[in-house]
């Protein structure tokens, strides 16, 4: 059973460090179950389960700092694992940024786990695909796809009497639908904590409406266009930008926030007034951990507000040494959700395309990799739907293209935000951007 | 307490994208604990036959066993100080069945003898539960069996017996050396992995491998805080299928005579890291790149990317048949275009090799996770696509009579698949030095070191940066350039190769993490070529402002 309760969780710790002879201690206990299914080719081609407990405990004398996990939980186990931490920590060397364990502290209760999420099993997981690969076959397309759900806990206690506790749940689900000529592909990804919320068939639907209509794709040039970023393409490019709110790289003047001179851009105008960004793991459609694992507090916090850069994460050692207040970053830990959450107004995609007069629509983009880690210019490459916008409407597929191009850039470029929706850890609208960068074109379908 | 089974079925999911890191596997060991033998050959061989028995008794046509221990070793160090040093061991046993003409998969940490009946079990369970949804049965390629064998990665030193003291004042020299040359900030690490690997089948082997892997890495940073700019130069180590004597390089192991010192079959960090010191403070001030055409001069540092992404994956066969659809893509590389037996892929300079043999290459093994022998063979030849990337059940699709043994899985507890072997440019037969390709160039770029990298998901549109960017005109390095990225299409690329260096200039370029398959796995391989020319290629200026 890899999913303990707060009490189970809570005895386990407390045994754990009441073996303890260092300084100080720290003990972490998570555990998971997870689940997939993967289909290609309009069949099932592989499936799996993995169950996991592990339990790691960070010993230290003074400065010096040893870790050592175990997955066994017999005492006779806990008390090896401790020793062993201890033994490594005295061999270690002193780490100039140790910072001193924090006590207890008031965590908010998480709200990410759900029941029926938790309770899918291999036929749950059958029965879903099996109705992805319906729609393929009645639309005589071909579907390859991936369905994965989770359910886990992560606690932690500390020799100083910190004690946190936190469940969550997850379920993805992407699906491409190819035609039988390989001359059309769509593609949608969608994550969850409540298996409630997802219908692979509709998903499947789309997705397949998008191979259809994407077939005969024409060349356009490449070169600068508005362009309608689903949410999905929208958080291909900005879903990592909130890692760049970062106060040390941006005081060690390796990042988009350092100034030049030196210093930070903190409180400047950075985007485009009607860019807001904030990270709240309390959010019901994003939930997160309400602390991270140095012991500190995740909450709700504004990043940026009206295009201004509003906070910068900032660790403990790094906060003391400047003299500022820590700040945890967003996300907490390894579950997913509680990352980017990016306001917009109302309107829909369909929506946004009527108010343009030319542009072109992506459905998401692919293998984005950074280019220049100073302006953040990324390159990579559209996919699984691109079209033509003339007059308020869809004119005609277009061929995939390679661009180079700035999240902060796009960001200051921002015509309409429409409603927004969660694709993957984030919470984007999907957006309408003026002079987004083209650069080439690609024949991949 | 972990519990983790497969279902697998013929064609697995293709190739995809090169992961960064180390992967976390498997619970934290004291670093002594690394040399204990947790099990011989002969206890290894009860516990196999004892799943392979259980697996034919419960109905398997077909079963194989790997037991695997995977140790994997890390020292991460900034600036001054020690980040973390890891020392992770992983255990266990996987077992892959066919029954009723379907693969089944289970594994289990337990090693006991009923927790082994009782994965086997599970394993032809889970084949016959699924065997429903199978619309082609599993078609092997026969396999001979060899009895019981083992291969040994050879190394000369196992890095794992090497005090991490050793390797933490190694890193922290480096590191010195980079602060008191002026760089502002310099990350420095060594990941270290050791497979031990036994594998047995109902073909009749028992094959024990011992796998090693080596990668020192790190990263200079120089900052210009007047100007605001930053710039970065990483190692240009390979990573290695080799022990702690890679890190000991001789003058054989050192070409000379470019703007920097490059590295054949051994490594100095310290050496590379003060050059890494200065050019890095160079490319703060280094002229910005005027867009346009150039013959590019790419040295194996940087080609071996360009290798596996535009030659390696679009050859995988999984791939190519669409197994990969919704994760990596498909591949340009289609059936028909192979059966032409006509396919131009490349200039006639272009040939491409297959192996999983090449000395100190990280693909190198006895076997393959499937129990066939290492291999090699042609992919392109004299630029003609000739053939692919294939396991024992896709074989047949090409007509082989047997697998090229390209089967791995990252774990004992991950199903094994398609994944690349070292896939390699051969070097020019002829004597061609490399300074003789610069001189026979007018207008170009010589690039050096891995950078930005991205392709599309059927390999044609790519675009690639790298480490160190050289102005070349007149047959002349002028001096260096920097926000440079070559975009091109695969077919177009490697048409427009037009000379390549000898075997004396042959070096190998590794990369530690390929991802593939959903869960994604990990694997690492290799590719060798000598520094190559490629003309007329588009470059852009990848500089932009951002206010």
């Amino acid at each position: 059973m890899a999913i303990l309760n707060k009490d189970e969780a809570q005895a386990i710790l407390k045994k754990v460090l009441s073996f303890s002879k260092a300084d100080e201690t720290e003990v972490s206990l998570n555990g998971q179950q997870s689940g997939n299914i993967r289909y290609a080719r309009n069949a099932v081609s592989t499936a799996g389960e993995v169950s996991n407990l592990n339990l790691s405990v960070s010993s230290s004398f003074g400065k010096r700092t040893g870790n050592a996990t175990i997955n066994e939980f017999d005492d006779a186990s806990l008390a090896k694992v401790v020793a062993r931490a201890e033994e490594l920590a005295r061999l270690a060397p002193e780490n100039p940024e140790y910072m001193p364990l924090l006590g207890p502290s008031d965590f908010a209760e998480s709200i990410g786990f759900i029941p029926s999420t938790a309770a899918m099993t291999p036929d749950t997981r059958a029965d879903m695909v099996a109705q992805s690969l319906k729609v393929a076959k009645d639309s005589k397309l071909e579907a390859a796809g991936f369905l994965q759900n989770s359910a886990g806990f992560r606690s932690m206690m500390n020799s100083k009497g910190l004690f946190a506790y936190g469940k969550n749940t997850d379920v993805s689900f992407s699906v491409t639908v190819r035609n039988q000529e390989g001359t059309g592909s769509g593609y949608v990804d969608h994550s969850f904590n409540d298996v409630g919320k997802l219908d692979t068939l509709a998903l499947t639907k789309t997705a397949a409406t998008k191979a259809t209509s994407s077939a005969g794709a024409k060349a356009i040039e490449p070169g600068r266009y508005t362009v309608i970023l689903e949410p999905l393409a929208a958080s291909d490019m900005l879903g990592g930008i909130i890692r760049g709110f970062e106060q040390r790289t941006a005081d060690e003047g390796r990042s988009f926030m350092s100034k030049k001179g030196g210093g930070t851009r903190l409180g400047e105008q950075l985007f485009d007034e009607k860019v807001n960004i904030y990270s709240d793991p309390l959010h019901p459609e994003l939930p997160g951990s309400t602390w991270n694992n140095d012991g500190m507090p995740v909450e709700k916090t504004i990043w940026v507000e009206n295009g201004v850069v509003k906070n910068l994460a900032c660790s403990r050692f790094w906060a003391q040494k400047k003299g500022i207040k820590p700040l945890a970053g967003p996300g907490g830990g390894r579950f997913g959700g509680g990352g980017m959450i990016m306001t917009g107004g109302t309107a829909s995609v369909e929506d946004l395309i009527k108010n343009t007069e030319k542009g072109i629509l992506v459905t998401r983009f692919w293998y984005i990799r950074m280019v220049d880690q100073q302006t953040l210019v990324q390159t990579g490459l559209t996919r699984d739907g691109t079209f033509y916008i003339e007059n308020g409407q869809i004119k005609f597929p277009v061929k995939n293209f390679r661009f180079n191009e700035s999240p902060i850039i796009m960001l200051n470029n921002v015509e309409e935000l429409g409603k927004p929706v969660r694709s993957g850890s984030s919470i984007l609208p999907p957006m309408k951007i003026r002079d987004f960068t083209f650069t080439s074109l690609s024949d991949a379908i | 307490m972990k519990r983790r089974n497969f279902i697998g079925m013929a064609g697995m999911g293709a190739a995809g994208a090169l992961l960064h890191g180390l992967p976390a596997i498997g619970r934290t060991i004291a670093e002594a604990e690394a040399l204990v033998i947790r099990a011989d050959t002969a206890a290894k061989k009860r516990m196999a036959d004892i799943a392979l028995q259980a697996a034919r008794s419960k109905g398997a046509t077909y079963a194989d066993v790997r037991i695997g221990r995977y140790l994997s070793q890390s020292v991460i160090t900034r600036d001054k100080r020690v980040q973390g040093v890891s020392n992770t061991e992983s255990y266990g046993i996987g077992i892959r069945v066919v029954a009723n003409g379907c693969w089944g998969f289970a594994a289990s940490e337990k090693m006991d003898t009923d927790s082994i009946a009782q994965t086997a079990a599970l394993a032809v369970a889970i084949a016959k539960g699924n065997a429903k949804l199978v619309t082609e049965p599993v078609q092997l390629a026969p396999q001979k069996g060899f009895g019981e064998v083992s291969w040994q990665t050879p190394i000369e030193k196992n890095a794992f017996a090497i005090p991490v003291k050793e390797k933490v004042d190694l890193l922290l020299a480096a590191n010195e050396t980079a602060l008191t040359g002026g760089a502002n900030f310099v990350n420095a690490a060594l990941f270290m992995i050791n497979e031990q690997k036994y594998f047995a089948s109902t073909d009749g082997s028992y094959i024990d491998q011992d796998v090693h892997r080596i990668w020192p890495t790190f990263t200079v940073t120089k900052v210009d805080k007047s100007s605001g700019k930053f710039q970065t130069r990483d190692s240009l180590s390979a990573p290695m299928g080799m022990g702690y004597e890679y890190l000991t390089a001789l003058p054989e192991h050192k070409l000379t005579g470019g703007p920097t010192t490059l590295y054949k079959g051994r490594y100095d960090i310290l050496e590379d890291i003060k050059a890494a010191t200065a050019q890095v403070a160079e490319k703060i001030t280094a002229k910005s790149v005027e867009p346009g055409k150039y013959d590019l001069v790419l040295d194996p540092t940087h080609l071996g990317l360009t290798i596996h992404e535009s030659t390696g994956h679009p050859t995988e066969l999984d791939r190519v048949l669409g197994y990969e659809a919704n994760y990596a893509g498909t591949s340009f590389l289609t059936l028909d275009k192979w059966k032409t037996r006509q396919f131009n892929y490349g200039s006639k300079l272009v040939n491409i090799q297959a192996d999983k043999l090449q000395p100190g290459s990280l693909g190198a093994v006895g076997y393959d996770d499937e129990g066939v022998k290492s291999g090699q063979w042609d992919i392109i030849k004299e630029g003609i696509l000739v053939n692919y990337q294939t396991i024992r059940d896709q074989a047949h699709i090409l007509g082989l009579p047997a697998s090229q043994g390209c089967c791995y899985a990252d774990s004992w507890d991950s199903i094994q698949f398609q994944r690349m072997p070292n896939v390699s440019l051969l070097p020019n037969k002829q004597t061609r030095p490399v300074a003789d390709i610069i001189k026979s160039v007018k207008k170009g770029i010589y690039i050096l070191g891995r950078g930005s990298y991205s392709i599309d998901q059927q390999r044609y549109n790519f675009q690639f940066g790298g480490q160190l960017f050289y102005e070349i005109k007149d047959g002349q390095i002028t001096g260096m350039l920097n926000d440079v990225a070559y975009q091109s299409n695969t077919q177009e690329f490697w048409n427009s190769m037009t000379d390549i260096a000898d075997k004396s200039d042959y070096r190998l370029f590794g990369t530690f993490n390929d991802g593939k398959g959903q869960p994604s796995q990990s694997s690492a391989v290799s590719h060798g070529s000598s520094t190559a020319k490629f003309e007329g290629v588009n470059v852009i200026n990848t500089a932009r402002k951002i206010g």
